[in-house]
């Protein structure tokens, strides 16, 4: 039997007035999976978190967390969430925090100070657990919030921008973290504008733009096939010209060339041809979009109307 | 049980924040200098037509009743306020910091939550009106040898009156600003007295459309209706039958009281009370965070 999905919603629409915030949203998550949710400022992926753990009801459609309908309160034990505004009650202590939550939560006296041990551990807040949270900088407010998040080890977490505040020890850390969350089976949906940072971690992603998924698969998905190549070549260059124009148009840059409409099945033969023509082959690579390219190419463009070829050292 | 916590949590907040040391600081300052002023006051001789001479008993309760009644005033006016000031951002500045943003997620109503801090607050407002009010009765009982005639009545009065307010001060907070809901909770605290003033006058001079507006507008805010309750709990019981007997003696006094509030009058301050929580719960579970 197929494991319901951890997340599921239906048309979910909310309208603020005459503005639609989110537009029917369809989508499903699945059960341990690292799921993305991309787009720029504005554009309802807050909004969607929020529908999504009760602080804000949807303007019509449904949706089902964990398998429970949205709005089911005893489901709540099994989500974390770090908000993007995260904000603790400063003049408590991080220990005393994570013991409010776990009360809120309804965990068993007996299991929390193992678990709130834990969560500390995994954040990377062990020797700060009992200093007072107004003491904290912004970035380990966050990672108290994470912690918070995964307090009593939920099947299900959403986190909103939680990399936000941290610097980039702090940002390797996050996606350690999330990482060892999908080892342990549990469904991360992560809420971000650092395309980097789902390009690490997320197993699919959905792109979203003015309140409506414009785009949904996985990475390599969403980044398409390579049709070129780069070359780190050294030979005579008229060699080098002889092998390559058949493949199709190329530039070159030094020892650098750059070959497009070439296909993956073609480069043994390219590079087959190469060798037998005394050049020497130092690297081959297929040039894939970046994430961040395929996301303004469905954006529409960059701000300024600019291709995003790499520099031209590195053709 | 959640109810509980954010109750427990409210008081640890005030107490780690200080709130409690600094009032309790100042409440102990005023009852010294009260009790001294009260001792210079009640060694006053009176005086009749120009006339000096010793202070009578009945004189002696009067000016200790008037002493009393003015204290628990003042004490009205700070709980007011500081119900106004504890409820108005009880809600809203944990919404505004987004403190709430990671507690309502969890398994819990929110309707629990607005109780919760109700609770909170409102022992910490009962507490504080009983510990300051019985520390005044008691030194107004060593230094002008008056005491209440119903004094646990008439605290029980002035906490009311600032539960009100701070009911009506928590259910604002689901939706407006802190600072425009306490400005709002102390400017209806302002004219629900007014409206009682000018019921008193009203009466007095036989003016049927003026008493009205008081009796309108102690149903609208309940809270200069309760305050009545107190003084009548707290001035000398021969007073009210003077004035029962000669019904000019303390007409248009504002700090005298002829009557207690009835008992439905008190059912429905009661019933306000629980409306605006229940209003208060409506609200902040339709809130959109």
């Amino acid at each position: 039997m197929t494991p319901l999905p951890a997340i599921r919603t239906s048309d979910l629409t909310k309208r603020y007035r005459s503005a639609m915030a989110l537009g029917g949203l369809t989508m499903a998550v699945a059960a341990g999976e690292i799921f993305g949710f991309l787009g720029p400022n504005g554009a309802g992926k807050t909004t969607a978190v929020k529908i999504l753990v009760g602080l804000t009801p949807p303007t019509s459609g449904e949706a089902w967390l964990l398998g429970e309908r949205l709005g089911d309160r005893e489901v709540r034990r099994r989500i974390g969430y770090l908000p993007e505004l995260f904000r603790y009650q400063e003049w408590m202590s991080a220990r005393e925090v994570l013991i409010l939550h776990c009360t809120l939560m309804g965990m068993a006296t007996a299991g929390r100070s193992s678990a709130i041990g834990e969560a500390l551990e995994i954040v990377g807040l062990t020797d700060r657990g009992r200093d007072r949270v107004g003491t904290f900088s912004k970035g380990m407010q966050q990672r108290l919030g994470l912690a918070v998040a995964l307090l009593g080890t939920p099947e299900l977490v959403f986190l909103d921008e939680p990399t936000s505040a941290l610097d980039p020890v702090g940002r390797h850390d996050v996606r350690q973290i999330i990482q060892n969350l999908k080892a342990r089976g549990t469904t991360v949906f992560l809420n971000s504008h650092l395309l980097t940072e789902v390009e690490y971690v997320c197993d699919r992603v959905a792109v979203i733009d003015r309140g409506a998924v414009i785009a949904l698969g996985t990475i390599d998905e969403l980044r398409g096939t390579s049709h070129e190549l780069r070359l780190h070549i050294t030979g005579a260059a008229e060699d080098i010209g002889r092998v390559v124009t058949p493949f199709g148009p190329y530039e070159s840059k030094g020892e650098w060339y750059r070959l497009r409409h070439v296909e993956t099945r073609q480069v043994p033969e390219l590079v087959a041809g190469l060798v037998s023509a005394g050049v020497h082959v130092h690297a081959v690579e297929p040039v894939r979009e970046t994430l961040e390219d395929r996301f303004l190419q469905l954006l529409g463009g960059d701000a300024d109307g600019h291709s995003h070829d790499r520099p031209a050292d590195t053709p | 049980m959640v109810i509980l916590t954010i109750a427990r949590l409210t008081l640890r907040e005030a107490v780690r924040r200080r709130l409690v040391l600094a009032v309790f600081i100042l409440t102990i300052l005023l009852a010294i200098l009260s009790g001294w002023a009260f001792h210079k006051l009640i060694g006053l001789p009176c005086g009749d037509n120009g006339r000096i001479h010793a202070c009578s008993v009945a004189d002696q309760k009067l000016l200790g009743a008037t002493l009393l009644i003015l204290l628990g005033f003042m004490f009205s006016f700070v709980l007011a306020v500081g119900a106004a000031f504890l409820g108005a951002p009880a809600l809203w500045a944990d919404m505004e910091s987004g403190i709430l943003l990671a507690m309502l997620p969890r398994p819990i109503r929110r309707g629990d939550v607005l109780l919760g801090k109700w609770l909170g607050l409102a022992v910490l407002v009962a507490g504080y009106t009983a510990i300051a009010c019985g520390m005044e009765m008691l030194i107004s009982s060593f230094t002008l040898n008056y005491v209440p005639p119903h004094p646990v009545i008439a605290i029980a009065f002035i906490s009311a009156e600032a539960l009100v307010l701070l009911s009506l001060a928590i259910a604002c907070s689901t939706r407006v600003s802190s600072m425009a809901s306490g400005i709002v909770i102390i400017l209806l605290f302002g004219v629900a007295w007014m409206g009682g003033m000018a019921g008193e006058v009203g009466a007095i001079r036989h003016s049927q459309t003026i008493e009205n507006v008081g009796t309108v507008s102690s149903l609208l805010l309940p809270t200069d209706g309760l305050w009545r309750g107190a003084i009548y709990n707290l001035e000398p019981v021969t007073l009210v039958l003077v004035q029962r007997e000669f019904s000019n003696y303390a007409a248009g006094n504002p700090f005298f009281v002829e009557n207690a509030p009835s008992g439905p009058y008190l059912l429905w301050a009661g019933g306000w009370t629980i409306a605006a929580l229940l209003i208060g719960i409506w609200s902040f579970s339709k809130k959109e965070l």
